[in-house]
């Protein structure tokens, strides 16, 4: 028989997460600090709202863009947080997740050949879906020392002739670091003289500690160079119901709506009604969990430094990405024998590009008492490990 | 953000947790030890944390405690309305709570006793037959499905996988 498999796709190497999501659950008892999502339920107005549509039939397609209804609340929602104005009609596309929208700009922009630049470490979905569009994907190296904040100095490095799209990941995971608006001039400026245009994943924007998130749409000059890439997931707890959405000019968006017409027909429905009740009464619940986020960062940063694993402080998402290189250990090994030796999960940062290395990251989408817990483990691995060392 | 989010929230996380170490305390809400407990201190001396209590699932040691809460209509006394007719009623030890209310009555008594024998007898020995009582409605609390904030029954399973992007 032949190989009917894609070469391109069995080439692909699988998500460094797997491998040690594999490794993880096949030990009993591991306390993880590993997860990229909220602990937090979902607002209850939100599945109330979802139980009332089901029970009143509301079960069938919507249009292919998402109901209209949620788009308008979108709209509305987009121009009070980031100041970003949207129509309704022709500039937003309801997706399955953040994740359906990044593969769908991908292949609604990316020729053969064409370089995507990604800055790294960052989440694992940009380079695949960025090299199965054909892309050639050139990576921006984020440093610890800039707070894993994008230089204009690096971007400028790694732009050629064939750069098209910037892959503009913040608030980042792992990184948990932000781009504020003077963080982000020069980098606009860079973008506009060489004609690139900027997929933003804002994902975790309001998760946004000390301060509101800026978009990058929202610089002079960026919004018709722009797509705004958000969702459901993080903001409202809302990881299952698997829905995002893309806003941005309306060539781009009526490209990604018209494959994402063939390939998926709309967003789940029932999610879809969950999410206007989300946007239209769920504020207060993003906020307490906003606060809760915020100490718990605070609490998980301290102990990092107390016990020797130092980590720039995190602005946003709900991630810590502290070194580790102190240890002499690599990221790998490092957590392979943190799970073996204390049972706690945490996940290498060579997982999120070659870049990570050196890193791991931290979640503390966990309670207070969980994450003192592992900390505690931590602490213990890393006083065991530095007496080897000396 | 300032002094009084600081303090909201201050009283936010004690509320939900009053056992919080200063020290955590002081590290989530980026202050110094000496100024939350100081803080910490004013507010007990101005009577804003009036209390440190424990949430207690009685019906899981097999103590028997019944809970009552009876709404109590009165006639307000000229002069000081309610409140002298509160102070009489809460000076009971057997009373663990009163609120005056808007609507059809005028007082929440709030009552613990052993068994619902004793707390009937106490309404119709003591409440009842104070002066300004019109009349009382008892109801018995069968089952504490959720009591300050917490739901007692709730399984607080992570369904969440071990790791993920
Ligand atoms: C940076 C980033 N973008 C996008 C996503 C995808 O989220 P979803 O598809 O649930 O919206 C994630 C999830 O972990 C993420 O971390």
């Amino acid at each position: 028989m032949r190989n009917f498999l894609n070469r391109k796709v069995c080439e692909m190497p699988p998500s460094g997460i797997r491998r040690f999501f594999n490794l993880a659950s096949e030990m009993q008892d591991v306390l993880s600090l590993g997860v990229g999502e909220p602990d937090f339920m979902t607002p209850w107005p939100v599945r109330e709202q979802a139980i009332y549509t089901l029970q009143k039939g509301q079960t069938v397609y919507t249009a292919n863009a998402g109901l209209l209804a949620l788009r308008r609340e979108l709209s509305a929602y987009l121009a009070d947080k980031y100041q970003l104005e949207y129509d309704p009609q022709k500039q937003i596309v309801i997706t399955v997740g953040g994740s359906e929208a990044i593969d769908l700009a991908l292949r609604a922009m990316v020729e053969p050949g064409d370089e995507v630049l990604l800055p790294e470490p960052s989440f694992v979905s940009y380079k695949p879906c960025a090299e199965m569009a054909g892309a050639r994907v050139v990576t921006v190296p984020l440093h610890e020392e800039h707070k894993f904040r994008l230089r204009a100095d690096d971007l400028r490095k790694a732009i050629t002739d064939r750069t098209k799209i910037l892959v503009f990941p913040f608030p980042g995971n792992p990184t948990g670091s932000t781009m504020h608006k003077e963080d982000m001039e020069e980098i606009c400026r860079l973008v506009i003289e060489k004609d690139l245009f900027v997929i933003s994943d804002e994902i975790y924007a309001e998760l946004t500690y000390d301060g509101r998130h800026d978009s990058i749409a929202a610089m002079p000059g960026m919004k018709e160079r722009t797509l705004v890439i958000n969702g459901f997931s993080k903001t409202f707890s809302m990881t299952g119901w698997r829905l995002g959405y893309a806003a941005g000019p309306a060539d781009l968006i009526a490209q990604m709506t018209k494959i994402h017409q063939f390939a998926i027909m709309c967003a789940p429905t029932t999610s879809q009604y969950a999410a206007i009740e989300a946007l239209r009464s769920c504020d207060r619940y993003v906020d307490e969990m906003r606060e809760e986020y915020a100490r718990r960062r605070r609490y998980v940063v301290t102990r990092l430094w107390e016990i020797g694993l130092p980590c720039s402080d995190p602005q946003g998402a709900f991630y810590v990405f502290p070194s580790i290189k102190s240890t002499g250990m690599r990221s790998e090994e490092f957590c392979q024998k943190l799970l073996t030796e204390q049972k706690v999960a945490v996940v290498p940062g060579d997982a999120f590009g070659a870049s990570g290395e050196g890193f791991v990251r931290i979640s503390y989408a966990y309670s207070l008492a969980r994450l003192q817990e592992a900390l505690n483990r931590i602490e213990i691995f890393v006083k065991e490990h530095g007496r080897e060392s000396t | 953000m300032n002094m009084e989010d600081k303090t909201r929230e201050l009283l936010e996380v004690l509320e939900k947790n009053s056992r919080t170490d200063i020290k955590d305390l002081a590290v989530m809400l980026d202050e110094n030890e000496a100024d939350i407990a100081a803080q910490m201190t004013q507010l007990e001396k101005d009577k804003v944390i009036f209390g440190y209590h424990t949430m207690i699932n009685w019906d899981k040691v097999m103590v028997d405690r019944v809970t009552a809460l009876i709404e109590v209509r009165v006639t307000p006394q000229r002069g000081d309305g309610f409140d002298n007719i509160a102070q009489r009623i809460y000076q009971f030890d057997e009373v663990s709570a009163v609120y005056l209310m808007s609507g059809a009555f005028d007082l929440t008594v709030i009552v613990e006793g052993r068994t619902m024998k004793e707390v009937a007898l106490f309404v119709a020995q003591r409440l009842a037959p104070i002066d300004q009582v019109l009349s009382t409605s008892t109801h018995f609390v069968l089952k504490r499905y959720k009591d300050h904030g917490v739901v007692l029954e709730e399984d607080e399973k992570d369904e969440r996988m071990l790791v993920s992007p």
